[in-house]
């Protein structure tokens, strides 16, 4: 399969696209981050539009995987870690005290870096969000609700005779996917992706790109991505990091033909990073 | 040097001799363990079978009556004595489970709370406090047990109309459960450390509470090694000597109530060869008989444990 | 939509209930695991307490010169001017079993300390002297409040006449509790009065040397082979599965190959301090080797680089400059293994080191008893002044391994990040 071809198709559905005007799902106003004394992240102001998916790009250690982690409030499971200024979603402060982050999480899921399936079977791994937040009320629907998630995640047609077998033994990309489908199936609104595709083959990242694309119907997603191409490919906004600061945001297209600021420019063609 | 001169790189073709000396040193030392663990079979062994001439293995390992003897005339009533297993395993068994029963849940939930709840500070102070508890002499243990623990057991059980011995199971149970808690909690502490974080994390961004994260991702990952962890546990139950000692009783009772006196394998090994004895009675030689069925049972769940958690190691290394 | 992150579903309230019940637990576990510790520590230090102090009684005895001849001072009846002293003090006391009980008011050792006393000064016969006596173990325990003077007549150790001389000896000043040194100073006794720690002291400082001498040499040797030499193989394999079987075996199984070995097949004096140390050698040895290998894992490979690369054979880059570097967590491990051995029981009953051992043993070949050991005996003395003893033995072995576990954590962090 032509890798260039599929990059070429989506590139120009990317350029078809409008973008509709909508109130930002998530709208973050000067964030700062410390890490004990050190200042990680310095006054992140940044609006996430629904139903669209957002790229976080930038050189190591800029900040942009701290930023996605304060989303879902996973930086209060690191002790030393502060966070600072204001993060609404869909209005609300995710920071006040009255906001559970248990109730938080799973509206706001997320998919690491490397796939992290539980040591389980493939079923129980889906399974799980759904049993521990008492979404089913029965066997029949928590089965419906299963394959669902992982029809959605198209894994189903391989692994639908296997349910039962540890999800450990499957293959990286589709680890990958089922930790997708694991968390599609609690329905959040939002999905946070760390560099998905790092640890996965040329197409094994193809695949997770497509579904990415048609996950955008009923997700927000947000994702930290390596790879200026991937950025390119699957999303229609992108934010620019770098040490820290946020340089640049704006639509995808707008960013990686003419963007406004040198240290973007730079980064996109490779002179940093 | 004159340039035709070539170096030579033909050493002396074995080492010198101070050199071979070290070595053969070396390697007689690591054979050391090895004599000792043959040492301690054909020892036991040696004198069991001579045990087993007097008394047959079967009446040994089956028989239902501990009555050891050691007859002043040979026409004496019962001057062969009884030798039968049963009840000294069934009350070893009995106390160590009983210890296990309160070394368990008490071990596990402070390695939990340690491992995933506990601030540094906190288990800067906890750890070396329960390395302490695990540092005790076991006479401590039996001491106190003896002390303390058997008669408040006995004044609670009366108060409450039960018959208790003064000598119960339950207390040297007690007693041995609390040391061995910081065992089980150190094992198991290592091995929910070695869960990768990736998993938690997942479980987290599924919404999770922490609960529901260790008991449902955390544990089941780590369930081998524990498991490993409270097989050696149970074997030093099984092996402990001083607490039983010192708080269990010499009556070899063949019961299952915690509140009534039992004798365990390692009591009867003690009181069989303090005190002057002559080596060829049967009495004597019966407590080696002992020593290789303690030593047999604790072999078995080390070596059980270990492979356990060898196989554990190599599945997150 | 406005309250999705804070609106506490009934199904919410029970998880979070659920995980405060969890977190209570763990906590509630640590909090039984160390308050047993403080109350069997604090139990015990507090019973203890009372054996540093010991109740003494001042007599005036008359040193008659008709009773002590000068030629022969040591061997006069100083007990019969002891008994002489007490019906002198006490003079309304007639009866014969009146007379018995007011000996009992001093204890046994008395007529030593006064003829220790007269042969070094001989020149006091004649006059009469003042002189403290150690009490008996009853006057002592009734002194310290360990009994009381009015329990029922069955407990009873010590009546109401009793009672009225002491009291009589306290209202003229002549009873004062003081240190009670000879604790420390004098080996075991069947009198708790006179009973101390010295025997089973030295005899568990002889067998840890011996243990020391053998287990440290064997495990830093067997370590350095196993870790520095031994090929990978099955055979090497098989020595490291028996090094850890052999650090999981009951110690009282070491305590019958020491019998069976040591003591019936070489014939090696029973009861003593050799064998005693040699039976703590074998159990402590797997500690000490893994420990040591530990240490000798953490030298860098960068280090045996350098000095295989100016030319020194693997003998001498072992020796001269990898096990220097691990000697610190070497010693460490040993200090730990030692320790532990240090309270180690059992073993030792099997080979007789559970004899009554009044003298201190002069070297590791005569009868001693260890600290444990001693505890164990007394635990078992049916007298009520054996308790506090016991407790104050305890007390001086915790003290020890204390001692010997902070001075294996400060050998370790002083030597933790050298290279």
């Amino acid at each position: 399969m032509s890798f260039q071809l599929i990059e070429r198709q989506i590139l120009t559905s990317g350029k078809r696209q409008d973008i509709p005007e909508q109130p930002p799902v998530i709208s973050t106003r000067d964030v700062d981050v410390y890490y004990a004394d050190k200042k990680a992240l310095d006054k992140i102001t940044l609006d996430i539009p629904a139903n669209a998916v957002m790229s976080l790009i930038g050189p190591s250690g800029c900040g942009k995987t701290t930023f996605l982690r304060c989303l879902n409030r996973m930086n209060d499971l690191i002790d030393i870690c502060r966070v600072e200024g204001d993060i609404r979603i869909d209005g609300q402060d995710i920071y006040a005290p009255e906001v559970n982050t248990v109730s938080l999480r799973a509206h706001v899921g997320m998919v690491f870096q490397r796939p992290n399936p539980f040591p389980k079977s493939i079923f129980e791994n889906v399974a799980y969000g759904l049993r521990i937040h008492g979404l089913t009320s029965s066997k029949s629907e928590l089965a419906d609700r299963v394959e669902d998630s992982l029809k959605r995640a198209g894994l189903w047609e391989e692994v639908k005779d296997r349910l039962d077998e540890p999800g450990t033994g499957l293959s990286g990309g589709q680890q990958q996917r089922l930790c997708i489908a694991r968390t599609i199936a609690v329905q959040p609104k939002i999905i946070l992706m760390d560099e998905p595709c790092s640890a996965l083959d040329p197409i094994a990242t193809a695949k997770i790109e497509e579904l990415i694309d048609e996950m955008r119907a009923n997700f927000t997603i947000i994702i930290v991505t390596h790879s200026m191409q991937q950025a390119a490919r699957v999303s229609q906004h992108t934010a620019f990091f770098h040490m820290g600061k946020l340089v640049e945001q704006g639509e995808t297209r707008q960013i990686f033909t003419s963007p406004q600021d040198e240290r973007t420019e730079s980064y996109i063609t490779g002179r940093i990073g | 040097m004159s340039p035709t001169t070539k170096i030579d790189l033909t050493g002396p073709r074995r080492s010198p001799w101070p050199e071979r000396l070290i070595k053969a040193l070396l390697i007689a030392s690591s054979l050391v363990a090895v004599f000792v663990t043959v040492g301690i079979v054909f020892s036991l062994l040696f004198e069991a079978i001579r045990f087993f001439k007097i008394i047959p293995i079967q009446d040994f390992l089956f028989g239902l009556e501990w009555n050891p003897q050691t007859a002043i005339r040979a026409d004496q009533v019962g001057a062969k004595g009884e030798f039968g297993a049963v009840p000294l395993i069934t009350g070893t068994l009995l106390i160590s489970t009983i210890a296990m029963l309160i070394a368990t849940p008490l071990g596990l939930a402070s390695a939990i709370y340690l491992a995933e709840y506990a601030s540094s500070r906190t288990r800067a102070i906890v750890k070396p406090l329960l390395e302490i508890l695990a540092g005790i002499p076991t006479v401590v243990y039996g001491f106190f047990a003896a002390l303390m623990i058997a008669p408040l057991i006995r004044l609670t059980g009366t108060g409450m109309g039960l018959e208790v011995a003064s000598e119960s199971a339950l207390a040297a149970g007690l007693a041995m459960g609390i040391m061995i808690v910081p065992l089980i909690s150190s094992l198991s502490d290592d091995v929910i450390n070695a869960v990768p974080q990736s998993l938690r994390d997942a479980s987290y961004g599924l919404g999770a509470t922490q609960a529901e994260t260790i008991k449902k991702v955390v544990l089941p990952a780590a369930l081998p090694g524990i498991s490993g962890g409270l097989l050696l546990a149970t074997s030093t139950a099984i092996g402990e000597t001083m607490i039983v000692v010192m708080a269990a009783g010499l009556a070899a009772n063949l019961t299952a109530n915690p509140l009534e006196a039992v004798t365990t394998i390692t009591v009867q090994i003690v009181t069989l060869l303090t005190g002057d004895q002559e080596f060829d009675s049967a009495k004597t030689l019966s407590a080696f008989a002992l020593g290789l069925l303690l030593f047999t049972l604790t072999l078995l769940l080390n070596i059980a444990a270990q492979k356990i958690v060898n196989h554990y190691r190599e599945r997150y290394d | 939509m406005t309250d999705l992150f804070t609106k506490v579903t009934p199904e919410l309230k029970r998880r979070l209930r659920h995980e405060r019940l969890f977190q209570w637990m763990g906590r509630s576990a640590i909090f039984i695991a160390i308050a047993f510790l403080l109350v069997m520590v604090g139990t015990i230090a507090s019973m203890g307490v009372g054996a540093l102090r010991q109740t003494h009684i001042e007599l005036s005895v008359f040193l008659d010169p008709q009773e002590l001849d000068t030629a022969r001072l040591y061997d006069a009846d100083y007990g019969r001017l002891v008994k002489k002293a007490l019906r002198a003090r006490f003079t309304e006391v007639k009866k014969r079993q009146d007379k018995r009980k007011l000996y009992n008011l001093i204890s046994s050792q008395a007529e030593f300390t006064l003829r220790d006393l007269v042969v070094s000064r001989p020149s006091l016969i004649g006059q009469t002297v003042k002189v403290w006596f150690t009490a008996s173990d009853d006057v002592d325990m009734l002194i310290k409040g360990n009994i009381s003077s009015s329990t029922g007549n069955t407990q009873r150790r010590i009546d109401r006449r009793e009672t009225r001389w002491i009291n009589d000896l306290i209202a003229a000043d002549q009873l004062e509790s003081r240190f009670n040194s000879r604790f420390f100073w004098s080996g075991d006794s069947r009198e708790p009065e006179l009973a101390g720690i010295l025997s089973a002291f030295a005899g568990s400082a002889f067998s840890l040397l011996v243990c020391f001498g053998l287990s440290f040499p064997v495990g830093i040797f067997a370590a350095i082979y196993l870790e520095e030499f031994a090929p990978k193989n099955r055979w090497s394999a098989f020595i490291e599965v028996n090094i850890n079987n052999l650090a999981a075996v009951p110690s009282i199984v070491f305590g019958l190959l020491g019998l069976a070995v040591f003591l019936n097949t070489f014939g090696l004096p029973r009861s003593s301090p050799l064998v005693g140390g040699m039976v703590l050698a074998l159990m402590t040895l797997p500690t000490i080797i893994i420990a040591s290998r530990a240490a000798l894992r953490a030298v860098p490979p960068s280090i045996r680089e350098a000095a295989l690369g100016i030319g020194a054979s693997r003998i001498q880059t072992v020796f001269h400059h990898v096990a220097p570097l691990a000697l610190p967590g070497m010693l460490t491990g040993a200090i730990v293994g030692m320790a532990r051995a240090l309270g180690e029981t059992a073993p030792l009953l099997m080979i007789g080191m559970v004899a009554f051992v009044a003298d201190v043993p002069n070297s590791i070949f005569e009868p001693a008893t260890a600290l444990p050991v001693q505890i164990f005996l007394w635990a078992d003395s049916p007298e009520r002044a054996f308790l506090e003893k016991t407790s104050a033995a305890i007390i001086v072995l915790l003290c020890f391994l204390v001692v010997m576990n902070l001075s294996a954590i400060i050998l370790r962090r002083k030597f933790e990040k050298r290279y």
